[in-house]
Protein backbone atom coordinates (compact mmCIF):
# COMPACT_ATOMS: atom_id res chain seq x y z
CA UNK A 1 0.00 0.00 0.00
CA UNK A 2 1.66 3.25 -1.01
CA UNK A 3 0.07 6.29 0.97
CA UNK A 4 1.13 9.94 0.34
CA UNK A 5 4.20 11.14 2.69
CA UNK A 6 2.00 13.64 4.56
CA UNK A 7 -0.31 10.90 6.34
CA UNK A 8 2.13 10.37 9.36
CA UNK A 9 1.80 13.85 10.04
CA UNK A 10 -2.05 14.07 9.77
CA UNK A 11 -1.83 11.13 12.08
CA UNK A 12 -0.04 12.82 14.49
CA UNK A 13 -2.00 15.65 14.42
CA UNK A 14 -5.20 13.59 14.86
CA UNK A 15 -3.65 11.85 18.09
CA UNK A 16 -2.87 15.41 19.30
CA UNK A 17 -6.49 16.65 19.00
CA UNK A 18 -7.52 13.15 20.54
CA UNK A 19 -5.24 14.35 23.35
CA UNK A 20 -6.54 17.23 23.97
CA UNK A 21 -10.59 15.82 23.74
CA UNK A 22 -9.86 13.32 26.39
CA UNK A 23 -8.47 16.13 28.72
CA UNK A 24 -11.66 18.23 27.98
CA UNK A 25 -13.73 15.74 28.40
CA UNK A 26 -12.72 14.33 31.75
CA UNK A 27 -12.71 17.63 32.63
CA UNK A 28 -16.57 18.34 31.48
CA UNK A 29 -17.10 15.08 33.46
CA UNK A 30 -16.27 16.33 36.33
CA UNK A 31 -18.74 18.94 36.87
CA UNK A 32 -22.66 17.29 36.76
CA UNK A 33 -24.03 20.23 34.50
CA UNK A 34 -21.07 19.37 32.05
CA UNK A 35 -20.69 15.57 32.83
CA UNK A 36 -22.98 14.35 29.81
CA UNK A 37 -21.51 15.64 27.13
CA UNK A 38 -17.56 14.97 28.24
CA UNK A 39 -17.95 11.56 27.41
CA UNK A 40 -19.15 12.42 24.39
CA UNK A 41 -16.13 14.95 23.17
CA UNK A 42 -13.87 12.13 24.60
CA UNK A 43 -15.60 9.17 21.95
CA UNK A 44 -15.19 11.66 19.65
CA UNK A 45 -11.49 12.01 20.31
CA UNK A 46 -11.04 8.09 20.54
CA UNK A 47 -12.56 7.39 17.32
CA UNK A 48 -10.74 10.12 15.54
CA UNK A 49 -7.84 8.12 16.84
CA UNK A 50 -8.30 4.92 15.91
CA UNK A 51 -9.68 5.76 12.55
CA UNK A 52 -5.92 7.36 11.33
CA UNK A 53 -4.64 4.68 13.33
CA UNK A 54 -5.41 2.08 9.92
CA UNK A 55 -3.29 4.53 7.77
CA UNK A 56 -0.15 4.43 9.53
CA UNK A 57 2.35 3.98 7.29
CA UNK A 58 3.28 -0.40 7.30
CA UNK A 59 0.49 -1.77 8.70
CA UNK A 60 -0.13 -5.30 8.31
CA UNK A 61 -3.00 -7.88 9.38
CA UNK A 62 -5.60 -5.45 8.54
CA UNK A 63 -8.43 -8.61 8.34
CA UNK A 64 -7.16 -9.60 11.79
CA UNK A 65 -7.00 -6.15 13.15
CA UNK A 66 -10.60 -5.33 11.52
CA UNK A 67 -12.18 -9.05 12.88
CA UNK A 68 -10.78 -8.73 16.63
CA UNK A 69 -12.14 -4.77 16.61
CA UNK A 70 -15.62 -5.91 15.44
CA UNK A 71 -15.29 -8.58 17.99
CA UNK A 72 -14.22 -7.04 21.04
CA UNK A 73 -16.07 -3.89 20.58
CA UNK A 74 -19.65 -5.86 19.72
CA UNK A 75 -19.47 -8.11 22.70
CA UNK A 76 -18.41 -5.40 24.88
CA UNK A 77 -21.55 -3.11 23.80
CA UNK A 78 -23.70 -5.73 24.53
CA UNK A 79 -22.54 -6.48 27.75
CA UNK A 80 -22.17 -2.87 29.02
CA UNK A 81 -25.63 -2.46 27.47
CA UNK A 82 -27.67 -4.97 28.79
CA UNK A 83 -26.32 -5.33 32.95
CA UNK A 84 -28.53 -3.93 35.59
CA UNK A 85 -26.96 -0.83 36.81
CA UNK A 86 -26.25 -2.38 40.09
CA UNK A 87 -23.67 -4.01 38.34
CA UNK A 88 -21.53 -1.13 36.87
CA UNK A 89 -18.64 -1.57 39.49
CA UNK A 90 -17.76 -4.85 38.56
CA UNK A 91 -17.95 -3.75 34.42
CA UNK A 92 -15.66 -0.73 35.46
CA UNK A 93 -13.09 -4.19 36.75
CA UNK A 94 -13.73 -5.84 33.92
CA UNK A 95 -13.52 -3.23 30.94
CA UNK A 96 -10.77 -2.16 32.80
CA UNK A 97 -8.97 -5.04 33.47
CA UNK A 98 -9.22 -6.20 29.57
CA UNK A 99 -7.32 -2.84 29.02
CA UNK A 100 -4.50 -3.41 31.27
CA UNK A 101 -4.50 -6.75 29.72
CA UNK A 102 -3.97 -5.33 26.28
CA UNK A 103 -1.06 -2.90 27.66
CA UNK A 104 1.01 -6.26 28.57
CA UNK A 105 0.03 -7.64 25.44
CA UNK A 106 1.97 -4.63 23.54
CA UNK A 107 4.82 -5.08 25.69
CA UNK A 108 5.41 -8.57 25.26
CA UNK A 109 4.84 -8.22 21.41
CA UNK A 110 7.57 -5.76 21.67
CA UNK A 111 9.67 -7.47 23.48
CA UNK A 112 9.25 -10.79 21.31
CA UNK A 113 10.02 -8.77 18.13
CA UNK A 114 13.31 -7.20 20.35
CA UNK A 115 14.68 -10.87 21.25
CA UNK A 116 14.37 -12.66 18.37
CA UNK A 117 15.86 -9.66 16.55
CA UNK A 118 19.25 -10.20 19.17
CA UNK A 119 18.44 -13.94 18.40
CA UNK A 120 19.65 -13.92 14.92
CA UNK A 121 22.85 -11.63 15.92
CA UNK A 122 25.58 -14.40 17.03
CA UNK A 123 25.66 -14.53 20.27
CA UNK A 124 29.22 -14.93 20.70
CA UNK A 125 30.31 -11.69 21.39
CA UNK A 126 28.08 -8.60 22.08
CA UNK A 127 27.27 -6.61 19.13
CA UNK A 128 28.30 -2.91 19.18
CA UNK A 129 25.69 -0.71 20.45
CA UNK A 130 25.98 1.61 16.92
CA UNK A 131 25.15 -1.83 15.18
CA UNK A 132 22.76 -3.20 17.14
CA UNK A 133 21.12 0.04 17.28
CA UNK A 134 20.04 -0.79 13.37
CA UNK A 135 18.10 -3.95 14.43
CA UNK A 136 14.93 -4.37 13.78
CA UNK A 137 12.61 -4.43 16.45
CA UNK A 138 15.13 -2.03 18.32
CA UNK A 139 14.53 -0.50 21.84
CA UNK A 140 16.85 1.91 23.89
CA UNK A 141 17.13 1.45 27.33
CA UNK A 142 14.75 3.46 28.51
CA UNK A 143 12.68 1.53 26.44
CA UNK A 144 13.41 -1.33 27.49
CA UNK A 145 13.26 -0.63 31.02
CA UNK A 146 9.16 0.77 30.59
CA UNK A 147 8.44 -2.35 27.75
CA UNK A 148 9.24 -4.59 31.35
CA UNK A 149 7.46 -2.24 34.16
CA UNK A 150 4.92 -1.99 31.35
CA UNK A 151 4.16 -5.87 31.28
CA UNK A 152 4.18 -6.15 34.85
CA UNK A 153 2.16 -3.50 35.76
CA UNK A 154 -0.57 -4.30 33.02
CA UNK A 155 -0.54 -8.26 34.13
CA UNK A 156 -1.18 -7.31 37.52
CA UNK A 157 -4.32 -5.08 36.57
CA UNK A 158 -5.73 -7.58 34.07
CA UNK A 159 -5.71 -10.79 36.50
CA UNK A 160 -5.85 -8.18 39.35
CA UNK A 161 -9.24 -6.56 37.82
CA UNK A 162 -10.49 -10.03 36.98
CA UNK A 163 -10.65 -11.40 40.17
CA UNK A 164 -11.88 -8.04 41.82
CA UNK A 165 -14.79 -8.28 38.65
CA UNK A 166 -15.34 -12.15 39.62
CA UNK A 167 -15.40 -11.14 43.94
CA UNK A 168 -18.41 -8.44 42.84
CA UNK A 169 -20.03 -10.69 40.27
CA UNK A 170 -20.64 -12.73 43.24
CA UNK A 171 -18.44 -15.47 41.57
CA UNK A 172 -16.11 -16.03 44.16
CA UNK A 173 -15.50 -16.34 48.11
CA UNK A 174 -15.58 -13.01 50.09
CA UNK A 175 -11.54 -13.84 50.84
CA UNK A 176 -9.03 -16.61 50.43
CA UNK A 177 -6.32 -15.84 53.59
CA UNK A 178 -3.90 -19.05 54.37
CA UNK A 179 -0.85 -18.82 56.28
CA UNK A 180 2.22 -16.53 55.28
CA UNK A 181 0.27 -15.24 52.50
CA UNK A 182 1.60 -11.72 52.73
CA UNK A 183 5.21 -14.03 52.16
CA UNK A 184 4.21 -16.07 49.47
CA UNK A 185 2.98 -12.84 47.10
CA UNK A 186 6.44 -11.44 48.47
CA UNK A 187 8.20 -14.42 46.93
CA UNK A 188 5.80 -14.54 43.45
CA UNK A 189 6.56 -10.72 43.30
CA UNK A 190 10.33 -10.58 44.09
CA UNK A 191 10.75 -14.25 41.20
CA UNK A 192 9.34 -12.03 38.97
CA UNK A 193 10.93 -8.96 39.01
CA UNK A 194 14.32 -11.09 38.96
CA UNK A 195 13.26 -12.84 35.57
CA UNK A 196 12.30 -9.67 34.08
CA UNK A 197 16.01 -7.84 35.83
CA UNK A 198 18.18 -10.91 34.54
CA UNK A 199 16.10 -10.49 30.79
CA UNK A 200 16.68 -6.68 30.93
CA UNK A 201 19.96 -6.80 31.91
CA UNK A 202 21.15 -9.01 28.74
CA UNK A 203 18.33 -7.03 26.41
CA UNK A 204 20.25 -3.60 27.59
CA UNK A 205 23.69 -4.74 26.67
CA UNK A 206 22.67 -6.80 23.48
CA UNK A 207 22.61 -10.22 24.48
CA UNK A 208 19.40 -12.51 23.96
CA UNK A 209 18.01 -13.64 26.52
CA UNK A 210 16.38 -16.91 26.84
CA UNK A 211 12.80 -17.01 26.47
CA UNK A 212 12.15 -18.76 29.76
CA UNK A 213 13.20 -15.43 31.53
CA UNK A 214 10.09 -13.66 29.41
CA UNK A 215 7.70 -16.14 29.59
CA UNK A 216 8.37 -16.71 33.55
CA UNK A 217 8.19 -12.84 34.05
CA UNK A 218 4.85 -12.73 32.41
CA UNK A 219 3.62 -15.44 34.32
CA UNK A 220 4.24 -14.48 37.33
CA UNK A 221 3.49 -11.06 36.77
CA UNK A 222 0.11 -12.66 35.80
CA UNK A 223 -0.46 -14.63 38.79
CA UNK A 224 0.87 -12.17 41.18
CA UNK A 225 -2.14 -9.85 40.35
CA UNK A 226 -4.05 -13.39 41.38
CA UNK A 227 -2.31 -13.29 44.76
CA UNK A 228 -2.51 -9.87 45.21
CA UNK A 229 -5.89 -9.62 45.04
CA UNK A 230 -7.65 -12.63 46.77
CA UNK A 231 -7.28 -11.76 50.26
CA UNK A 232 -8.86 -8.28 49.89
CA UNK A 233 -12.59 -8.40 51.06
CA UNK A 234 -15.23 -7.67 48.88
CA UNK A 235 -15.69 -4.33 50.77
CA UNK A 236 -12.55 -2.99 49.69
CA UNK A 237 -13.04 -3.59 46.13
CA UNK A 238 -14.25 0.16 44.91
CA UNK A 239 -10.62 1.07 46.14
CA UNK A 240 -8.75 -1.97 44.66
CA UNK A 241 -10.10 -1.34 41.49
CA UNK A 242 -9.51 2.08 40.88
CA UNK A 243 -5.80 1.60 42.06
CA UNK A 244 -6.42 -0.72 38.73
CA UNK A 245 -7.34 1.63 36.60
CA UNK A 246 -4.68 3.91 37.54
CA UNK A 247 -1.79 1.29 36.95
CA UNK A 248 -3.87 0.64 33.85
CA UNK A 249 -3.25 4.30 32.74
CA UNK A 250 0.18 3.58 33.80
CA UNK A 251 0.83 0.29 31.66
CA UNK A 252 -0.77 2.57 28.95
CA UNK A 253 1.66 5.16 28.76
CA UNK A 254 4.70 3.29 29.79
CA UNK A 255 3.71 0.99 25.98
CA UNK A 256 2.79 4.63 24.44
CA UNK A 257 6.37 5.42 24.79
CA UNK A 258 7.54 2.02 23.61
CA UNK A 259 5.64 2.56 20.92
CA UNK A 260 6.62 6.71 21.25
CA UNK A 261 3.21 7.45 20.87
CA UNK A 262 1.90 10.75 22.34
CA UNK A 263 -1.48 10.14 22.48
CA UNK A 264 -0.89 6.54 24.70
CA UNK A 265 1.34 8.34 26.89
CA UNK A 266 -0.73 11.37 27.47
CA UNK A 267 -3.82 9.79 28.28
CA UNK A 268 -2.28 7.21 29.97
CA UNK A 269 -0.16 9.26 32.42
CA UNK A 270 -3.50 11.53 33.05
CA UNK A 271 -5.19 8.29 33.74
CA UNK A 272 -2.70 7.20 36.21
CA UNK A 273 -2.47 10.45 37.95
CA UNK A 274 -6.24 10.71 38.79
CA UNK A 275 -6.85 7.09 39.14
CA UNK A 276 -4.41 7.49 42.07
CA UNK A 277 -5.70 10.52 43.69
CA UNK A 278 -9.06 8.80 43.24
CA UNK A 279 -7.95 5.84 45.24
CA UNK A 280 -6.37 8.11 47.66
CA UNK A 281 -9.53 10.11 48.27
CA UNK A 282 -11.86 6.74 48.84
CA UNK A 283 -9.33 5.31 50.97
CA UNK A 284 -9.02 8.19 52.97
CA UNK A 285 -12.96 8.00 52.54
CA UNK A 286 -12.69 4.89 54.95
CA UNK A 287 -10.05 6.19 57.15
CA UNK A 288 -7.28 3.36 55.57
CA UNK A 289 -3.70 3.59 53.99
CA UNK A 290 -3.86 2.27 50.93
CA UNK A 291 -0.87 -0.42 52.36
CA UNK A 292 -3.58 -1.40 54.70
CA UNK A 293 -6.27 -1.96 52.44
CA UNK A 294 -3.56 -3.81 50.46
CA UNK A 295 -1.63 -5.85 53.22
CA UNK A 296 -3.97 -5.31 56.23
CA UNK A 297 -5.93 -8.71 55.16
CA UNK A 298 -9.27 -7.19 56.65
CA UNK A 299 -10.65 -8.71 59.45
CA UNK A 300 -7.80 -11.44 59.23
CA UNK A 301 -5.74 -10.65 61.86
CA UNK A 302 -8.51 -11.74 64.69
CA UNK A 303 -6.04 -10.84 67.72
CA UNK A 304 -8.48 -9.85 70.31
CA UNK A 305 -12.44 -11.03 70.37
CA UNK A 306 -14.78 -7.99 69.59
CA UNK A 307 -16.87 -6.40 72.61
CA UNK A 308 -20.18 -8.56 72.94
CA UNK A 309 -23.25 -6.01 71.60
CA UNK A 310 -25.62 -5.98 74.44
CA UNK A 311 -29.74 -5.69 73.69
CA UNK A 312 -32.50 -7.31 71.19
CA UNK A 313 -33.52 -6.70 67.48
CA UNK A 314 -36.68 -4.63 67.79
CA UNK A 315 -38.87 -5.23 64.60
CA UNK A 316 -41.84 -3.18 63.34
CA UNK A 317 -44.37 -2.99 60.42
CA UNK A 318 -44.19 -0.99 58.15
CA UNK A 319 -47.59 0.63 58.14
CA UNK A 320 -46.14 1.71 61.52
CA UNK A 321 -43.02 2.98 60.49
CA UNK A 322 -44.80 4.64 57.69
CA UNK A 323 -46.98 6.61 60.71
CA UNK A 324 -43.91 7.31 61.90
CA UNK A 325 -42.54 9.18 59.19
CA UNK A 326 -45.61 11.00 58.16
CA UNK A 327 -45.78 12.76 61.45
CA UNK A 328 -42.11 13.73 61.55
CA UNK A 329 -40.68 16.47 60.98
CA UNK A 330 -37.27 15.48 59.42
CA UNK A 331 -36.48 12.07 57.78
CA UNK A 332 -33.12 11.10 56.18
CA UNK A 333 -32.86 8.15 54.20
CA UNK A 334 -29.68 5.99 54.16
CA UNK A 335 -28.98 3.62 50.94
CA UNK A 336 -26.51 1.27 50.82
CA UNK A 337 -25.89 -1.76 48.95
CA UNK A 338 -29.18 -3.31 50.09
CA UNK A 339 -30.91 -1.13 48.33
CA UNK A 340 -28.97 -1.19 44.92
CA UNK A 341 -29.85 -5.08 45.05
CA UNK A 342 -33.03 -4.69 45.69
CA UNK A 343 -33.43 -2.38 43.16
CA UNK A 344 -35.79 -0.44 45.55
CA UNK A 345 -34.27 3.29 44.72
CA UNK A 346 -37.29 4.12 42.48
CA UNK A 347 -39.88 2.86 45.65
CA UNK A 348 -37.91 4.88 48.07
CA UNK A 349 -38.25 8.03 46.25
CA UNK A 350 -41.92 7.63 45.28
CA UNK A 351 -41.84 7.09 49.20
CA UNK A 352 -39.73 9.96 50.01
CA UNK A 353 -42.20 12.03 47.76
CA UNK A 354 -45.29 11.44 49.60
CA UNK A 355 -43.46 12.71 52.24
CA UNK A 356 -42.77 15.89 51.33
CA UNK A 357 -45.93 16.24 49.75
CA UNK A 358 -47.03 15.65 53.67
CA UNK A 359 -44.34 18.92 54.01
CA UNK A 360 -41.67 16.63 55.65
CA UNK A 361 -38.03 17.48 55.09
CA UNK A 362 -36.42 14.62 53.80
CA UNK A 363 -32.81 14.50 52.89
CA UNK A 364 -30.23 11.54 51.50
CA UNK A 365 -27.23 10.90 53.39
CA UNK A 366 -24.77 9.23 51.25
CA UNK A 367 -21.40 7.69 52.52
CA UNK A 368 -18.66 8.28 50.22
CA UNK A 369 -18.37 4.58 50.13
CA UNK A 370 -21.75 2.93 50.33
CA UNK A 371 -22.63 0.68 47.53
CA UNK A 372 -19.40 -0.87 45.99
CA UNK A 373 -18.09 2.38 44.95
CA UNK A 374 -17.99 5.80 45.87
CA UNK A 375 -21.06 7.69 44.31
CA UNK A 376 -22.67 4.39 43.77
CA UNK A 377 -25.35 5.23 45.61
CA UNK A 378 -25.41 8.73 43.86
CA UNK A 379 -25.66 7.33 40.68
CA UNK A 380 -28.81 4.87 41.35
CA UNK A 381 -30.38 7.79 43.54
CA UNK A 382 -30.09 9.54 40.26
CA UNK A 383 -31.42 6.79 37.86
CA UNK A 384 -34.19 7.06 40.12
CA UNK A 385 -34.87 10.78 39.38
CA UNK A 386 -33.90 12.31 43.24
CA UNK A 387 -32.69 15.62 42.81
CA UNK A 388 -29.24 16.53 43.77
CA UNK A 389 -29.63 19.32 46.10
CA UNK A 390 -31.73 16.64 48.71
CA UNK A 391 -28.56 14.50 48.31
CA UNK A 392 -26.33 15.11 51.01
CA UNK A 393 -22.41 13.83 51.89
CA UNK A 394 -21.42 12.53 55.14
CA UNK A 395 -19.89 15.61 56.20
CA UNK A 396 -22.63 17.98 55.86
CA UNK A 397 -25.86 15.62 57.23
CA UNK A 398 -23.76 14.16 60.26
CA UNK A 399 -23.86 17.43 62.11
CA UNK A 400 -28.07 17.18 61.75
CA UNK A 401 -28.42 13.66 63.02
CA UNK A 402 -29.51 14.55 66.50
CA UNK A 403 -32.20 16.85 64.86
CA UNK A 404 -33.24 14.07 62.91
CA UNK A 405 -36.49 12.79 63.85
CA UNK A 406 -36.43 9.69 61.67
CA UNK A 407 -33.16 8.00 59.76
CA UNK A 408 -34.58 4.98 57.37
CA UNK A 409 -31.52 2.78 56.79
CA UNK A 410 -32.02 0.58 53.85
CA UNK A 411 -29.51 -1.77 52.70
CA UNK A 412 -26.95 0.05 54.41
CA UNK A 413 -24.66 -1.96 57.20
CA UNK A 414 -20.76 -1.18 58.03
CA UNK A 415 -21.24 2.59 57.15
CA UNK A 416 -23.70 2.81 60.20
CA UNK A 417 -21.71 1.08 62.14
CA UNK A 418 -21.44 3.19 65.65
CA UNK A 419 -18.76 0.24 66.19
CA UNK A 420 -16.53 2.06 64.33
CA UNK A 421 -15.99 4.88 66.57
CA UNK A 422 -16.41 3.02 70.08
CA UNK A 423 -14.72 -0.72 70.09
CA UNK A 424 -10.58 -0.42 69.17
CA UNK A 425 -10.70 -4.24 68.34
CA UNK A 426 -13.26 -4.15 65.59
CA UNK A 427 -11.74 -4.31 62.00
CA UNK A 428 -13.62 -1.19 60.89
CA UNK A 429 -12.48 0.90 64.00
CA UNK A 430 -11.37 4.53 62.93
CA UNK A 431 -13.75 4.34 59.32
CA UNK A 432 -15.98 7.35 59.61
CA UNK A 433 -19.30 6.29 59.36
CA UNK A 434 -23.24 8.46 59.24
CA UNK A 435 -24.18 9.04 62.80
CA UNK A 436 -27.48 7.45 62.23
CA UNK A 437 -27.47 6.52 66.05
CA UNK A 438 -27.60 10.04 67.02
CA UNK A 439 -31.58 10.67 65.40
CA UNK A 440 -34.07 10.21 67.12
CA UNK A 441 -35.35 7.25 66.23
CA UNK A 442 -33.95 5.01 63.20
CA UNK A 443 -35.90 2.49 61.15
CA UNK A 444 -33.82 -0.43 59.61
CA UNK A 445 -34.85 -2.02 56.49
CA UNK A 446 -32.90 -5.24 56.22
CA UNK A 447 -33.53 -8.65 54.67
CA UNK A 448 -32.31 -11.35 57.36
CA UNK A 449 -29.99 -10.82 60.70
CA UNK A 450 -27.24 -11.58 58.32
CA UNK A 451 -24.27 -9.66 58.86
CA UNK A 452 -22.63 -6.74 56.90
CA UNK A 453 -20.03 -7.40 53.85
CA UNK A 454 -17.35 -6.64 55.99
CA UNK A 455 -18.71 -9.61 58.83
CA UNK A 456 -19.05 -7.54 61.69
CA UNK A 457 -21.91 -7.59 64.04
CA UNK A 458 -23.83 -3.90 63.58
CA UNK A 459 -24.62 -2.23 67.27
CA UNK A 460 -27.14 0.12 65.38
CA UNK A 461 -29.44 -2.62 65.46
CA UNK A 462 -30.01 -3.40 68.60
CA UNK A 463 -30.00 0.20 70.13
CA UNK A 464 -32.79 1.65 71.92
CA UNK A 465 -34.33 3.80 69.50
CA UNK A 466 -33.57 1.27 66.38
CA UNK A 467 -36.20 -0.51 65.36
CA UNK A 468 -36.26 -3.28 62.09
CA UNK A 469 -38.38 -3.33 59.11
CA UNK A 470 -37.98 -6.93 57.47
CA UNK A 471 -38.09 -7.81 54.22
CA UNK A 472 -36.36 -7.44 51.24
CA UNK A 473 -35.81 -3.63 50.17
CA UNK A 474 -38.36 -3.23 47.81
CA UNK A 475 -41.70 -5.09 49.33
CA UNK A 476 -40.51 -3.08 52.43
CA UNK A 477 -40.33 0.37 49.96
CA UNK A 478 -44.02 -0.61 48.69
CA UNK A 479 -45.52 -1.97 52.04
CA UNK A 480 -44.13 1.87 53.41
CA UNK A 481 -45.59 3.59 50.19
CA UNK A 482 -48.82 1.63 50.70
CA UNK A 483 -48.82 2.26 54.51
CA UNK A 484 -48.87 6.25 53.72
CA UNK A 485 -51.72 5.96 51.19
CA UNK A 486 -53.78 4.06 53.64
CA UNK A 487 -53.21 7.52 56.31
CA UNK A 488 -54.74 10.13 53.28
CA UNK A 489 -57.45 7.38 52.10
CA UNK B 1 11.09 11.04 18.50
CA UNK B 2 10.27 11.35 22.10
CA UNK B 3 13.92 11.36 24.07
CA UNK B 4 14.36 10.56 28.01
CA UNK B 5 13.87 14.18 28.87
CA UNK B 6 11.24 15.02 26.77
CA UNK B 7 9.62 11.89 28.00
CA UNK B 8 10.44 12.78 31.32
CA UNK B 9 8.50 16.39 30.91
CA UNK B 10 5.63 15.08 29.32
CA UNK B 11 4.74 12.33 31.95
CA UNK B 12 5.27 15.31 34.86
CA UNK B 13 2.95 17.40 32.77
CA UNK B 14 -0.04 14.94 32.07
CA UNK B 15 0.29 13.71 35.78
CA UNK B 16 -0.35 16.78 37.18
CA UNK B 17 -3.64 17.44 34.69
CA UNK B 18 -4.90 14.33 35.64
CA UNK B 19 -4.37 15.34 39.21
CA UNK B 20 -6.27 18.33 38.70
CA UNK B 21 -8.79 17.50 37.16
CA UNK B 22 -9.84 14.45 39.81
CA UNK B 23 -9.14 17.05 42.74
CA UNK B 24 -12.56 19.08 42.31
CA UNK B 25 -14.63 16.55 41.64
CA UNK B 26 -17.35 16.30 43.81
CA UNK B 27 -18.73 12.84 45.49
CA UNK B 28 -21.26 11.75 43.39
CA UNK B 29 -19.25 11.85 39.69
CA UNK B 30 -16.61 9.68 41.55
CA UNK B 31 -18.18 6.95 40.12
CA UNK B 32 -18.88 8.20 36.61
CA UNK B 33 -15.30 9.56 36.63
CA UNK B 34 -13.43 6.38 37.21
CA UNK B 35 -15.72 5.49 34.39
CA UNK B 36 -14.48 7.78 31.98
CA UNK B 37 -10.88 7.52 33.20
CA UNK B 38 -11.06 3.61 32.10
CA UNK B 39 -12.68 4.92 29.13
CA UNK B 40 -9.57 7.06 28.05
CA UNK B 41 -7.13 4.13 28.71
CA UNK B 42 -8.90 2.43 25.88
CA UNK B 43 -6.53 4.32 23.49
CA UNK B 44 -4.46 1.34 24.34
CA UNK B 45 -6.15 0.08 21.60
CA UNK B 46 -3.68 2.28 19.03
CA UNK B 47 -0.68 0.78 20.59
CA UNK B 48 -2.61 -2.63 20.30
CA UNK B 49 -3.00 -1.82 16.68
CA UNK B 50 0.23 -0.50 15.91
CA UNK B 51 1.78 -3.96 18.14
CA UNK B 52 -0.65 -6.51 15.97
CA UNK B 53 -0.26 -3.98 12.41
CA UNK B 54 3.80 -4.90 12.16
CA UNK B 55 3.54 -7.94 14.08
CA UNK B 56 5.15 -11.14 11.84
CA UNK B 57 5.75 -14.20 13.51
CA UNK B 58 2.57 -16.25 14.41
CA UNK B 59 2.73 -15.68 17.98
CA UNK B 60 3.37 -12.02 17.66
CA UNK B 61 0.30 -12.16 15.57
CA UNK B 62 -1.72 -14.57 18.18
CA UNK B 63 -0.89 -12.05 21.18
CA UNK B 64 -1.17 -8.84 18.83
CA UNK B 65 -4.82 -10.07 18.10
CA UNK B 66 -5.76 -10.55 21.76
CA UNK B 67 -4.39 -7.15 22.76
CA UNK B 68 -6.53 -5.39 20.12
CA UNK B 69 -9.47 -7.26 21.20
CA UNK B 70 -9.01 -6.49 24.70
CA UNK B 71 -8.31 -3.13 23.65
CA UNK B 72 -11.69 -2.37 21.63
CA UNK B 73 -13.61 -4.52 24.59
CA UNK B 74 -12.09 -2.15 26.90
CA UNK B 75 -13.05 1.15 24.78
CA UNK B 76 -16.01 0.06 23.52
CA UNK B 77 -17.43 -1.27 27.34
CA UNK B 78 -15.77 1.72 28.69
CA UNK B 79 -17.90 4.61 26.64
CA UNK B 80 -21.23 2.45 26.93
CA UNK B 81 -20.61 1.76 31.24
CA UNK B 82 -19.96 5.66 31.16
CA UNK B 83 -22.26 6.64 29.16
CA UNK B 84 -25.27 5.21 30.71
CA UNK B 85 -23.98 5.92 34.25
CA UNK B 86 -23.96 10.07 32.98
CA UNK B 87 -27.49 9.72 31.44
CA UNK B 88 -29.52 9.24 34.29
CA UNK B 89 -28.19 12.35 35.37
CA UNK B 90 -29.75 13.97 32.85
CA UNK B 91 -33.10 13.03 34.19
CA UNK B 92 -33.09 15.01 37.71
CA UNK B 93 -32.96 18.23 35.84
CA UNK B 94 -35.60 19.09 33.13
CA UNK B 95 -37.03 16.02 32.19
CA UNK B 96 -38.61 14.91 35.22
CA UNK B 97 -41.71 17.35 36.52
CA UNK B 98 -41.28 17.22 40.08
CA UNK B 99 -37.65 17.75 40.67
CA UNK B 100 -38.26 21.06 38.48
CA UNK B 101 -40.16 22.67 41.06
CA UNK B 102 -37.08 22.44 43.19
CA UNK B 103 -35.28 24.27 41.50
CA UNK B 104 -34.44 27.62 41.56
Amino acid sequence: MTLPAWIPTIVEAIYFIAAVLFIWGLKRMSSPRTARTGIVWAGAGMAAAIIVTFFLPGMHNLDWMIAAIVVGVVLSWIVGRRVPMTAMPQMVALFNGMGGGAAAAIGAVELIKFNAALKLVPDTSPIQPEAWADVAGHLGTTELVLAFVGVLIGAVSFTGSLIAFAKLQGWMDRRFVFPLQRWVNLAIFAVAVVCGALALSAGIEGHAFAWGLLIGFIVLSLVFGVAMTLPIGGADMPVVISMYNAFTGLAVAFEGFVLQNEAMIIAGMVVGAAGTLLTQLMAKAMNRSLGNVLFGNFGGGGGAAQQEIAGALKPIDASDAAVMMAYAERVAIVPGYGMAVAQAQHKIWEFAKLLIERGVKVKFAIHPVAGRMPGHMNVLLAEAGVPYDLIEDMDDINPEFPNTDVALVIGANDVVNPVARTDKNSPIYGMPILDVARAKNVIVIKRGRGKGFAGIENALFYADNTRMLYGDGQAAASELVAGLKTLDA
Amino acid sequence: MITGFLALYIFMLAAFTGYEIISRVPVILHTPLMSGSNFVHGIVLVGAMVALGHAETPIEIAIGVVAVLLAAGNVAGGYVVTERMLEMFKTSRPASPQPAEKKQ
